[in-house]
């Protein structure tokens, strides 16, 4: 090897350099100026990443502004831009004033918000756990929040502000529960993962029988906890999920980086200066929260929380954080799944059927490649 | 003179759950040297290590940096200050080595700043000195274990630390890259006056390298001092139950242990050997 002591080897240490870079003053000039390009081209490479990953956020945006536009201008009948510009801006227009204003635009925020808040606290608890099956709608946190739901309406009768707060108590239960069950002398991910199956299972036949004591009429409002649907939503809906995103949002991508480095193990973690217990204390309190509040309102959209931290890090590589790509996936997944299942099919599916579908294939891929791998599961 | 950083415990006791593995007792590692710790298994080596480092809460005492309580200084002050490298720390899928190399910076950065020349400056140095310079686009899970070990080496460097402490650097290592992890770290011990302390299994490479000997038995600080005193017959015998004869390295100068088993006994050196046997007590009938 090169001698990195340079001409200092002489026992004595070498003065430190300025913060960060003590050890240059140690080392020869000729390898000095190598290092100094070599530095130079990790700053170009991560330069080069920090504009794809612009990129793919800007791109991400456009679609969704995109197919926000579309499931305002399209449905049984279509109107024209002009047409729903007037309505955005509160002129009477017409038949749209009550079918952009007050089917199809809160349909679409609702979507938005809930598809954000699935994908930001689905790529938050993969990230944490180091695992892509350790999504809250695998791991049974959405079942929680989707069974206090569908009890609150029916069962209690109550209103949407305390449902919200219902789904949000049972989902922080519910995860707190899967925490204790699996925890033995530390909580490995594999062990908590087949726990939450388990108690998602569970909370998915009490929910089964919350719904079949509602009354004939409520079936196809209570057919939302059960798969998620966009169907009657409405702005009362829109504002708890749209409140939840703007405080935990930041809180969540405040803790990207802590989160990167706790994912090389507890330890590693602690030597790099994180703090570990309290990192995952507030990414668990934030997540669950956003998945709580996103399935109060639309119902435990399926595989969305799952998918969209995957189809990010297929789309960035495994360099930057994905949680607000995921997010924005998240998003643009729900207006994308509404709008063909309300439209292409035919069928006037429910969204979560659509996300269903297109999720399940995937589920079943990632197990089949973690048995042939022998890891994981 | 590079600030000299004093860690030291003081009537340390640590254990999981009920299980005492570290009992009471007091150790100061000497500033700008590099410090060894041996003992058999499961003598709490690496758990000594860890509450040395924080990742670990004391049941009683405690270890002090610089005269402060070390598990109530702010924790990425601390990481400016101490680095750790764990036994087997996990590597994130598809990382790629200057990636991982880069979380090395983290207690150097603050929530939303960007990278700064000083960061790539100092993962390049890392790269450079831990010869991965050419690895680093590299998906840290397709190199080899000696590759990857000096890789985690490299984050450790990027961290820039004036203490850093390693749990079994030297694990899935061959002996060519095992003697050049250790010459590395007295590279930097002597080019930077890097304290350093460390865990490792191999005794003629602690006695090689080490300044300083820690020699721990059943969770108890047995020895303590240069490798001359620690690494002895009589000590190896008391805290490993083996018979061996210690010699000087004609390369190191420094003391070096041959075990010596029930077999393969030349007959000139018989003599001792069923002496350190009957101490032992249990292999002497057996003998030839």
């Amino acid at each position: 090897m090169s001698d990195p002591a340079g001409g200092a080897r002489t026992g004595q240490p070498t003065p430190a350099g300025p913060a960060g870079v003590s050890a240059l003053a140690a080392v020869a000039a000729a390898d000095r100026a190598e290092i100094g390009r070599a530095a130079g081209a990790l700053g170009a490479a991560r330069a080069a990443r920090r504009a794809r990953r612009r990129w793919l956020i800007g791109l991400l945006c456009a679609a969704i502004a995109v197919a926000f536009a579309g499931s305002l201008l399209f449905g049984q009948t279509a109107y024209s831009p002009a047409t729903v510009v007037r309505v955005l801006l509160g002129q009477d227009a017409g038949e749209a004033t009550f079918a952009v204003g007050r089917l199809r635009l809160p349909r679409a925020v609702v979507g938005v918000l809930t598809g954000f808040c699935f994908g930001l606290g689905g790529a938050a608890f993969q990230t944490m756990l180091r695992n892509p099956l350790a999504s809250p709608d695998i791991i049974g946190i959405s079942a929680g929040a989707s069974t206090a739901g569908a009890f609150g309406i029916i069962v209690l009768s109550l209103g949407a502000a305390e449902v919200s707060v219902f789904a949000i108590a049972a989902g922080l239960l519910v995860a707190l529960a899967i925490y204790l069950l699996s925890y033995r002398g530390g909580v490995v991910g594999t062990r908590l993962i087949l726990i939450g199956i388990g108690v998602g299972a569970m909370l998915n036949s009490l929910t089964g029988y919350v719904l079949s004591q509602a009354d004939q009429w409520d079936l196809p409002e209570a057919n939302r906890w059960l798969t998620g649907s966009l169907n009657n939503a409405q702005w009362q809906q829109a504002l708890p999920v749209a409140v939840a995103l703007v405080v935990l949002a930041p809180v969540l991508l405040g803790q990207s980086r802590n989160l990167a480095v706790s994912q090389l193990g507890d330890e590693a973690a602690a030597g790099l200066g994180v703090n570990v217990t309290r990192t995952r204390l507030i990414v668990v309190v934030a997540a669950v929260g956003l998945v709580a509040f996103g399935t109060a309102a639309a119902g435990p959209i399926a595989f969305v929380a799952f998918l969209s931290g995957p189809i990010v890090a297929r789309l960035l590589g495994p360099h930057s954080s994905p949680l607000l790509p995921a997010g924005l996936v998240g998003a643009l997944l729900v207006l994308l799944a509404d709008f063909a299942g309300q439209h292409l099919l035919g069928l006037r599916l429910p969204v979560g059927v659509v996300t269903g579908v297109l999720g399940a294939p995937y589920l079943i891929y990632l197990i089949v490649r973690s048995n042939r791998t022998g890891g994981g599961l | 003179m590079t600030i000299e950083h004093t860690l030291a415990v003081e009537k340390l006791t640590v254990g999981y759950g009920d299980r005492t593995v570290i009992e009471g007792f007091d150790l100061r590692v000497e500033p700008g040297r590099v410090t060894v710790i041996i003992g058999p298994n499961a003598c709490g080596k690496s758990t000594l290590l860890r509450s040395m480092s924080r990742s670990l809460t004391p049941k009683s005492g405690q270890v002090m940096l610089d005269g402060k309580n070390l598990h109530r200084l702010p924790a990425k002050e601390l990481a400016r200050t101490l680095g750790l490298l764990p036994q087997s720390p996990l590597a994130p899928e598809g990382i790629t080595v200057a990636d991982l190399v880069g979380r090395g910076r983290h207690p150097h950065q603050k929530v939303f700043t960007r990278w700064t020349p000083a960061d790539d400056a100092a993962v390049a140095l890392a790269l450079q000195l831990t010869q991965t310079a050419e690895l680093a686009e590299r998906a840290v899970d397709e190199l080899s274990g000696g590759q990857r070990q000096r890789v985690w080496i490299a984050m450790a460097l990027a961290q820039d630390t004036d203490l850093l402490l390693l749990d079994e650097p030297t694990t899935f290592l061959d002996v060519s890259h095992q003697v050049e992890v250790l010459d590395l770290l007295t590279d930097l011990n002597s080019a930077r006056g890097t304290t350093v302390l460390m865990v490792l299994h191999d005794l003629n490479l602690a006695a090689r390298y080490a300044d300083q000997l820690i020699l721990l038995s059943g969770g108890r600080l047995h020895a303590v001092g240069d490798p001359e005193t620690v690494l002895t017959r009589d000590n190896l015998r008391r805290v490993f139950g083996l018979a061996s004869q210690v010699v000087t390295d004609p390369v190191s100068g420094k003391p070096m242990m041959i075990p010596i088993g029930r077999h393969h006994a030349v007959p000139g050196a018989a003599h001792q050997q069923s002496m350190d046997r009957q101490a032992i007590g249990g292999h002497a009938q057996r003998a030839p």
